[in-house]
This record gives structure tokens, C-alpha cells and sequence, in this order.
């Protein structure tokens, strides 16, 4: 680690657009809570309102994965720069535990 | 706080291993520690080949006897040769990328203290009641059932070593992504450095569902879970799948860096580059990959049905395409070269058709319906051991001697090394060919004895005196060792003279910081570009002469390590006596303490100053 | 850029957490560790799934009837907040506003002990009606899962609280900032772990 690089100070103008932008960016993540918020509702309701399994099962399945890839890119910031590497390895892992939690489904009681 | 050369005495030595930092120490640690379990792990295999030397022998009793074997596997896959691989791991893969030291090096340490800790606690219960006995596999009828601690052992010893794999995995992925000279693309990074970051991905991914596995036989069996008990609405097939989902991958974590110790080698004493190097990544990675999609293959026989069968049969046949791509890159690496048939060299020659064999056998277990007539039989033995042994045992004996002269700047004799060589391989067919008719002739595996009447006396015997055969290579071996170490004779830099990758452009004895400038990286086998070009100075350099960071020793990774061996033993003995969960709670606050002091005290490290730099020629 | 500049809100990187090599290194470990979780979480859930429901005969608990909803939502809303706030502590820190950073962090502790004093609850409830750990597969698999669960909350506010305290006077450095952000990372993945959780045990139980 070298010593010699040097502090970058900003001027009045980039420090208030760096300023600006993280303000909106912030707005961003605080609409995107709201969405959360509001599938987790539609998660709960759809249960309580007692539709057929059939249709629910996947409705909450798919809602779930909608906010966690929200979370995911938003809040913890996978859809910023530097992150190819981290999402690969996320979707790997995803990719994997999917598998075995199909199996299991399919293979320890059926087939 | 370090001088660049300093004499040492004994107990300075000793402080120094046991609170080292640095890659290419614990890469010595690793080296060691691996080669003592290997030793054990072998002791056990002549058990075993005495017991089974004769019909009807009554060397060991039959309880005995399940002890020995399930060491046997346990002690060779997770203390000898995981161990070991990730000594050479750790030894080589930051040279070949031009690094300083690994990403994390305090976790470094920390790995191999739980990987000791975890392999002395296995290993214990030898002395304290007796040995795990359900076969490394633990299946989970079996090991609920096993009376006396033998399993606990299994269970708390595995999850603790396994801890240090899995944090080593993830530092070997974070250097190889992160840490990688200026100018190593990642199609520019030696092969070995490719299988180092396969298989820690691999560790990445196959480890958890191994601990999953390890706690829930540790709930059933200490705590009064139900997740193996059928009649209280469990599955014992949960065991075999998260066991297997995890077991697979292990043996390509396994195989894998084996696959590029002789990369190297085949490149290196062919005096050709390899061939077809994208193939060979690409292999690798597809490998990698597909071994997480094969494990029930290990399970054809427990009632899956035939369209679950089915899917991993084709599946595992898959895995042989890239494996053959590689083999053939390896044949085609060779062919037109210009050969110098060194112990490494000879140890490559002896890999590929051991291997093939092995790997064909596999092939012909992928069937399911035959794998009916072979699971549980000799064939089985045979087939991992022909892979196990013929794959990864030949390329820890060859990275021993192709990378002794980089760790500890000595040469192994290369006459005794031949020796070994010889007696090991001829040794290692006579005891596991045999075993592949022993199979075909329906002697099951996992038996302590047979009966004298069934036409299977003569195979095992001459399988017995084939283990003889390997453990005098061993000894040869060993005593090769002890007279290089004796004789201490330097060699210098780049000793085997055609060295294509960076780890052989070190100044020897290697540098405690590795290198004094970072190398620039101009393309594949950069050092031998370097070469073709006359550079005499050895690397062209992407920096100036600077300070270094380096990090500080530290004691704690040993004293977190300590604490949960403490408290493994209080988990073990809770329930039976009443200091066990004062044990526990020890045991964890000497963890958690250390930690606390590795928190709160900040460790920034030193800085080697550019002054003592210009003036160091090489030195520990 | 070391470790002991000081820096003004002017100079602060733009992203502190990874202006050094330890805090680059740091940030990808983590990540690749939390790769590492999402597959034993998977394992965890598939022996769930597996396990559901499956007990001695007559068993009387089942999902349909065990757990309740209006908790569940609730606390649900507790940890997707304790989220947001963490967020908005990551912003403070990007604008190198440490009382923000500090004060948010404290209320995402608090609304994480809200959660977990809720699930200690739920437990308790469970057990004493005789849903007991060693009851049946079925409670053992939950127990495990969400237990394990709970147990990463626990670990996460000691974190936080830890940082909270030890950083209490030093402001912010390029060598606290990674350590802030991994412990926001590993926040937000609990609280993925806990969307599946409500989805997979809770609502896909009462569903049956």
C-alpha cells in the first residue's frame, strides 16, 4: 500500500452535486421501502383473503423474490459499480440453493 | 518491529510459527501438519490391509476394525490431503499472482489453527472411549445409533476444521480477484492459480450444506432433535443428501488443484507452453460446476426412483468431457516438447493413465443399474482410490518435490525420489487393480473379514503386500526428507532452470514480503517472456522502490482456536457430567475474548522502509 | 490515503469503504461469505420443506394452526424498517455526517431488539403450549431454520452495538468505514433471509 496517493479534495460544486445526487439516491431507497412494505402487504392479504393455494403459493413465492431483488439491488447496492463479481457469486450461490431445495421437494418424499 | 535478517533460536523459531501471519509459513504449517495425518491416515490403511490380509483373521476385532476405516477416510481426505493441497495453496498461488501475502493474513493463521485443532480433537477420540464408527460417510442410521462419543468427535472435530477451510476458501477467492499484479488478466493467470480459485469457489459453496448436515447429527444426537428419526416423522435420507451435496464437490476440491500441480509440471519439464490454455480454464470451470449438479450418484441405490437416477447419471457421464479435454491438453502439452523426465516429470507420467483408469471406472459406476451390482463392493474401493491416489496422492509427492526448492530454497534428492516414485506406484496398483476384480467377485466393502471359501483369498493378500510396496515409498520419502533438511544444501532461484511462472523469479531465500517491487505481467508465462527476452534482472517491475506494508504476528488465531476445543469438549461430555457446560462457557469466552482483543487493540501492521529495501538482497 | 488522515466531508471518497485495499478486500470477503450463507440457508429451508408438518402419529401441531399471522406482520415491519434505517446510516456515512450515521444505527439496534424480543415471545408461546424442540422432525426443522435465523439477529446487534460503542469517539477513518458497511450488508441479508422466511414458513404454512 502505497503512501504517495494523494487526498482528493472537491471543489464547492462537486461536493454539492456528490451531495445532491446521494439526497435523491436516498429518496430512491425510501420509495423503495415503500414498495416493500406494500408487497409485504399484498403477501399477508392475499393469505388472510383465503384464495385457492394454487394461487397464492406462487403469487407469495414471486412477491418475495421481487423484494428481495430489490433489497438486493437497492439497498444493498448490487446495482452499483464493482458488484459484477459479488452479484456472480450471489446468483451462483442462489442458483445453487434453488437446486437443492428442489430436490429436496421432489427427491426425499416423491419420485 | 522486524530487522530483515535476524538468527533465531529454538523458542524464537517457535513464537514465530505460532503467531506467523505470512502465507509462506503456514504453508510449512499446512505441509507439516498434513504430512503427520497422513502418516496416521496410512498407519490405519496397513490396519486395515493386515486385518483383510488373510480370511477369517482376527488382527483387530470387528469394532475395531470400523474404527480404523472410517479414520482412515476421514483422517485422508480432511486431514491429510485438503491440508496439504492448501499448504501448496497457500505456498504458491500468491507468487504466481505477484502478491504479498494472501487477502486476509490473520485469517490465513486462524484457518490452519482450527484445521489443527479440528484433526488433534478427531483424532482424540482414539484415547478417550474410541473412534467414530459409521464410515467417513457418518450415515445418519448408523451414526445415531453408535454407542460411546466416537461420532460426537466426528461431528464437533469436522465442523471445527471444516470452519478453517471454509474461511481459507474465501481468502483464496478475495486474493486471486483482487490482489493479482499489474497486467494478470484473469487469462493470463497460471493454471494453478485457476484451480485454486475453482476449487475455493467450490469450498465456497459445498461447505455450508456440510454444516447444516454436521449440526443437525450434533442436535439429533446430543440434544434430542428429530431430523433422522423416522418415527418421529424425520428422513435419514436428509443426511445422505446434504452429506453428498457437500461430499461431491469435496473430491473436485480435491482433484482440482492436483489438476494444476501438473499443468505446471507437464509445462514446465516439457519446455512448451500448455496447450490449449483456454480449453483447460474453461474445463476447469465447467468441472467446477458440474460437480454440484452429480452427488446423487453416491445414492442410486437408496430408493430415489429412475427418473431422479436417470437425471444424475447422464449428469455425471457429463463431468468426463471436460475431464478428457484435459487430459488430451495435458498428452498435447507433452507431445513435440522437449522432455526432461525429472520425479515430478515422472510422477505426471504415472498420473494420466492411474487417473483415466480411475476416471473410466467412475464412468462405468455412472450407470445406475450396474452401479446397483457395484455400490458397496471392492469395485467402489477401487474406483476412489484409483482417483484419490492415483490423482491427487502422485501430485502432493510431485508438488513436494517441485516446489521444495521454492519454499525452503533445498533440493530433494531426485535418486531417492525416483525410489519412491517406484515402490509408491507399483505398490499402489498391486493393492487397488486387484481390487477392482475383488469388487466383480461380490466382496462387499466396509467387512472386517471374509470367509476363507469364496475365491478371494489370493486377491487380498496381494492387495496387502501392495500397501507394503507404498509404505516403504513413504519411509524413502521420509528419509529423503530428513537428509536434504540435514544437509541443507542451497540451490538459489529458479532451480529446476525452465521456470515460466512468477513464483520462480524470486530471489531464493524468498523475501518475507515476497516481492520488493510488483511485477508488470506481459502475458501467459510471464517470467518465461521475461526470459526469451534476455531480461537479466528477472521481472520488469510496475513500481518503483517504495515502503511495504506488512501485517503484524499474532497469537490469537491460535487462542480463538484453543477456546473452541475447550468448549468442544463440554459439548461433547453435556448431559454426562456436570462440568461440561462450565466447560462450554470457558471454552467460548476464551473465544469470544480473543476476539474482543483483536477488536479493540487496532493492528495496522508495519511498514518496511524503503532504506532497508535498497539494502536487502533476500532473506527471512 | 492512510489511515489516520483526517479527513472533511470535502475530501471523504466517494465510497470510503473501499478507498483502501483492506476495505476492498473486506467488502468482496463479504460478499462472498454471504454467498456462502445464501446456499446454508437453502440447505436449512429445503429440510424444512422436507420435514413439514411431519411428526408421530397424532401429532397435533401443524402450520395451519400454529403460527400467527398479526405477530409475523409485525414483526415483519420491525426488520424491514430496521433495513431502511440502516440505509440511511450508509448515507449519513457517505456524507461523512458520523452523529447521523451513529444515531440511525442506534434506532436500526432498537427496532432490531423489537424483532427479537417478538420471536423470544413467539417461542416462549410455542413451547409452553408443548411445541417443544424435541417434539417432532417438524419442530426441530423450524426451530433450526428460524432459530438459526434469530441467532444471525443476535450476532448482527452485537455487531452494531460493538462498532456503535467502540467507534463512540473516533469519528469516522478509512479503516472503521468497511467495517460499518460489511455490517450494514450482512443487516440487509438478514432481512432477506427473512423475507423468505415469513413467505416459505409462515404464509405457506397458514396456507397449507
Amino acid at each position: 500500500m502505497s503512501h504517495d496517493a494523494h487526498v482528493y479534495v472537491k471543489s464547492q460544486t462537486e461536493y454539492e452535486y456528490a451531495r445532491k445526487k446521494r439526497r435523491e439516491s436516498m429518496r430512491g431507497q425510501v420509495t423503495t421501502f415503500g414498495i416493500m412494505i406494500f408487497l409485504t402487504l399484498i403477501s399477508f392479504s392475499t393469505v388472510i383473503a383465503g384464495f385457492s393455494m394454487y394461487f397464492i403459493l406462487p403469487v407469495i413465492l414471486l412477491l418475495a423474490s421481487v423484494q428481495v431483488v430489490l433489497q438486493l439491488y437497492y439497498f444493498m447496492h448490487m446495482s452499483e459499480k464493482n458488484h459484477n463479481v459479488p452479484a456472480f457469486f450471489l446468483y451462483v450461490g442462489a442458483f445453487f440453493g434453488f437446486v437443492f431445495i428442489i430436490t429436496f421437494l421432489t427427491i426425499v418424499w416423491w419420485g | 518491529m522486524s530487522s530483515i535478517a535476524k538468527k533465531k533460536g529454538f523458542g524464537a523459531t517457535l513464537w514465530d510459527y505460532l503467531t506467523t501471519v505470512d502465507h509462506k509459513k503456514i504453508a510449512v504449517l499446512y505441509l507439516a501438519a498434513g504430512g503427520l495425518f497422513f502418516v496416521i491416515g496410512g498407519i490405519e490403511a496397513m490396519l486395515i490391509r493386515i486385518q483383510l490380509a488373510k480370511p477369517d483373521n482376527d488382527f483387530v476385532s470387528a469394532g475395531l476394525f470400523n474404527e480404523i476405516i472410517t479414520m482412515h477416510g476421514t483422517t485422508m481426505i480432511f486431514l491429510a490431503a485438503m491440508p496439504i493441497l492448501f499448504g501448496f495453496m497457500n505456498a504458491v498461488m500468491p507468487l504466481q499472482i505477484g502478491a504479498r501475502d494472501v487477502a486476509f493474513p490473520f485469517l490465513n493463521a486462524l484457518g490452519f489453527w482450527l484445521f489443527l485443532f479440528g484433526g488433534v480433537f478427531l483424532n482424540l477420540s482414539w484415547f478417550m472411549g474410541g473412534a467414530p464408527d459409521a464410515g467417513w460417510t457418518s450415515y445418519a442410521s448408523l451414526s445415531l445409533a453408535s454407542e460411546g462419543h466416537g461420532i460426537d468427535f466426528y461431528a464437533l472435530g469436522l465442523q471445527i476444521a471444516g470452519a478453517g477451510t471454509y474461511i481459507g476458501g474465501i481468502n483464496f477467492l478475495v486474493t486471486i480477484i483482487n490482489m493479482r499484479a499489474p497486467g494478470m488478466t484473469y487469462m493470463r493467470m497460471p493454471l494453478f492459480t485457476w484451480t485454486t480459485f475453482i476449487a475455493s469457489a467450490l469450498i465456497l459453496f459445498a461447505f455450508p450444506p456440510l454444516t447444516v448436515g454436521l449440526f443437525f447429527l450434533i442436535f439429533d444426537r446430543m440434544f434430542g432433535g428429530n431430523f433422522f428419526d423416522h418415527t418421529m416423522g424425520g428422513n435419514t435420507i436428509i443426511w445422505e443428501h446434504l452429506f453428498w451435496i457437500f461430499g461431491h464437490p469435496e473430491v473436485y476440491i480435491l482433484i482440482l488443484p492436483a489438476f494444476g500441480i501438473f499443468s505446471e509440471i507437464f509445462s514446465l519439464f516439457s519446455r512448451k507452453r500448455l496447450f490449449g490454455y483456454s480449453s483447460m480454464v474453461f474445463a476447469t470451470v465447467l468441472i467446477g460446476f458440474l460437480g454440484f449438479m452429480v452427488w446423487a450418484h453416491h445414492m442410486f441405490t437408496v430408493g430415489l426412483g429412475p427418473t431422479a437416477n436417470a437425471i444424475f447419471a447422464v449428469a455425471t457421464m457429463a463431468i468426463a468431457v471436460p475431464t478428457g479435454v484435459k487430459i488430451f491438453n495435458w498428452l498435447l502439452t507433452i507431445w513435440g516438447g522437449s522432455i526432461k523426465v525429472t520425479v515430478p516429470m515422472l510422477y505426471a507420467l504415472g498420473f494420466i493413465p492411474s487417473f483415466v483408469a480411475g476416471g473410466v471406472t467412475g464412468i462405468m459406476q455412472a450407470a445406475a443399474p450396474l452401479d446397483y451390482q457395484l455400490h458397496d463392493s471392492y469395485f467402489i474401493v477401487a474406483h476412489f482410490h484409483y482417483v484419490i491416489v492415483g490423482g491427487v496422492v502422485l501430485a502432493i509427492l510431485a508438488a513436494l518435490h517441485l516446489y521444495w526448492p521454492l519454499m525452503f530454497n533445498q533440493m530433494l534428492s531426485e535418486k531417492l525420489g525416483v525410489w519412491t516414485f517406484w515402490f509408491f506406484f507399483i505398490g499402489f496398483h498391486m493393492t487397488f487393480f486387484i481390487q477392482h476384480f475383488l469388487g466383480l467377485m461380490g466382496m462387499p466393502r466396509r467387512v472386517f473379514t471374509f470367509g476363507a471359501d469364496q475365491g478371494w483369498d489370493l486377491f487380498n493378500l496381494i492387495s496387502s503386500v501392495g500397501a507394503i510396496f507404498m509404505a516403504i515409498g513413504v519411509i524413502i520419502l521420509v528419509i529423503n526428507i530428513i537428509i536434504t533438511v540435514v544437509k541443507n544444501e542451497k540451490v538459489g532461484n529458479d532451480p529446476w532452470e525452465d521456470g515460466r511462472t512468477l513464483e520462480w523469479a524470486i530471489p531464493q531465500p524468498v523475501p518475507f514480503y515476497n516481492f520488493k517491487q510488483t511485477p508488470l505481467v506481459r502475458g501467459l508465462d510471464t517470467f518465461w517472456i521475461e526470459k526469451q527476452e534476455g531480461n537479466k534482472e528477472g521481472m520488469t517491475y510496475a513500481e518503483p522502490i517504495g515502503d511495504i506494508h506488512m501485517p503484524n504476528n499474532s497469537f490469537i488465531p491460535f487462542m480463538m482456536t484453543l477456546g473452541l476445543f475447550v468448549a468442544a469438549f463440554g459439548a461433547l461430555y453435556n448431559g454426562e457430567k456436570s462440568w461440561a457446560v462450565p466447560v462450554i462457557i470457558i471454552g467460548l469466552g476464551i473465544t469470544v475474548v480473543s476476539m474482543a482483543v483483536r477488536s479493540l487493540k487496532d493492528d495496522h501492521g508495519y511498514h518496511v522502509h524503503k532504506e532497508d529495501l535498497m539494502n536487502d538482497k533476500g532473506g527471512k | 490515503m492512510d489511515f489516520n488522515t483526517k479527513y472533511t466531508p470535502q475530501s471523504w471518497p466517494e465510497h470510503p469503504e473501499q478507498a483502501t485495499m483492506e476495505g476492498k478486500n473486506k467488502f468482496l470477503g463479504f460478499w462472498l461469505f454471504l454467498g456462502g450463507e445464501t446456499v446454508l440457508f437453502a440447505s436449512l429451508f429445503a429440510t424444512y420443506l422436507a420435514l413439514k408438518n411431519k411428526g408421530p402419529s397424532g401429532m397435533e401441531f401443524s402450520t395451519e394452526t400454529l403460527f400467527e399471522l398479526p405477530l409475523v406482520f409485525v414483526m415483519t415491519m420491525l426488520l424491514l424498517t430496521s433495513s431502511l434505517t440502516s440505509v440511511y446510516a450508509m448515507y449519513h456515512m457517505k456524507n461523512h455526517n458520523f452523529k447521523g450515521m451513529q444515531t440511525w444505527l442506534a434506532i436500526t439496534v432498537l427496532l432490531g431488539l423489537g424483532f427479537l424480543g417478538l420471536e423470544i415471545y413467539e417461542f416462549y408461546h410455542y413451547v409452553h403450549i408443548g411445541f417443544t424442540y424435541n417434539q417432532s422432525a417438524f419442530s426441530s426443522a423450524f426451530f433450526t431454520l428460524v432459530g438459526t435465523h434469530g441467532l444471525h439477529v443476535v450476532i448482527g446487534l452485537v455487531w452494531i452495538i460493538l462498532l456503535l460503542i467502540r467507534n463512540a469517539k473516533r469519528g469516522f477513518s478509512l479503516y472503521n468505514a468497511p467495517k460499518y458497511y460489511t455490517a450494514s450488508l450482512y443487516w440487509h441479508f438478514i432481512d432477506v433471509v427473512w423475507v423468505f422466511i415469513f413467505t416459505v414458513v409462515y404464509l405457506m404454512g397458514v396456507v397449507g
